[in-house]
């Protein structure tokens, strides 16, 4: 299993290489998966977007779909993208410490 | 000279085999027909590419058009005649209102899988950074005008300007 170090911890993470233990997760440690993912600094914007699938996983046990994001999350489509670019659903979930979401869409 | 192309067939094989598959980079999805379920796949897919951070383009041609034609964009049905996916008799499928019961069960379960009635879905995949093109040939034999068209239609292209456009993509027909 292959494991990431974040202030001299080792966390696992899963084949998808999101953290496997969602109880390891810091907004420290969103800030260093976002840096690995090229996302130097997180906004008010990219917070509002982790919390609300932080949220939803917590109550539902899957990341919400693009649609669910762009309809509920306070942040549409074409940011959404510009934010978190190449795959926001992906994305977002890696940085908020979820699995990669399960759906289509 | 034939074993000289054998070997040289056989080496590039090789070679071939060595190398990790390329991951898809860019796909242009052709959606042809009118009906619910002859259009949602193709915008499944171009919606599942962009969100995977793969380049996507859609290029409605014949009566695929009808997903991008404002006014019959969000009234398609799926087809309960010659369907064999219904698993309904033929005589029972062409009963008045058999279509749109059907389509109106289905569009209840795709709501709840998340996914948006066309007219929605074709604005998230084009505010996602999907191009979204109309075939020329069959505007021009439907003789239909722009405003006919949703907004997120980018143009009116030929095939030929549609095979530019798809350099270096994976094309995929439905």
């Amino acid at each position: 299993m292959d494991t990431m170090t974040v202030a001299g911890k080792e966390l696992a993470l899963d084949a998808d290489g999101h953290l496997a233990n969602q109880s390891d997760w810091t907004e420290d440690i969103a800030r260093e998966i976002a840096g690995n993912e090229g996302i130097p600094e997180l906004t008010a914007q990219h917070w509002a977007v982790i919390n609300f699938m932080r949220n939803v996983f917590a109550k539902e046990g899957d990341a919400p779909s693009i649609r669910r994001l762009t309809k509920e999350s306070g942040v549409d489509t074409k940011t959404l993208y510009q934010i978190f670019p190449k795959g926001p659903a992906k994305r977002a979930a890696k940085i908020a410490g979820l699995p990669k979401p399960k759906g289509c869409i | 000279m034939t074993q000289i192309a054998a070997d040289q067939s056989l080496t590039s094989v090789s070679n071939a085999t060595e190398e990790a598959p390329q991951p898809i980079q860019k796909v242009s999805i052709i959606v042809s027909r009118g009906s619910l379920e002859g259009v949602y796949p193709g915008l499944i897919m171009a919606n599942g590419a962009r969100m995977e951070g793969i380049e996507a383009s859609l290029f409605f041609t014949f009566f695929g058009l009808d997903a991008i034609i404002r006014k019959r964009m969000d009234h398609l049905k799926v087809a309960t005649v010659g369907n064999p996916g219904m698993h309904m008799p033929t005589l029972l499928g062409a009963l008045p209102g058999m279509s749109a019961f059907a389509t109106s069960m289905m569009k209840k379960e795709m709501e709840k899988i998340d996914i948006p009635p066309v007219g929605e879905f074709l604005t998230m995949i084009h505010d996602a950074g999907c191009e979204v093109y109309a075939c020329r040939a069959t505007v021009d034999m439907f003789h239909l005008k722009p405003e006919d068209f949703c907004a997120e239609v980018d143009g009116v292209i030929s095939v030929g300007q549609f095979y530019e456009k798809a350099a270096g993509a994976q094309i995929i027909f439905t």
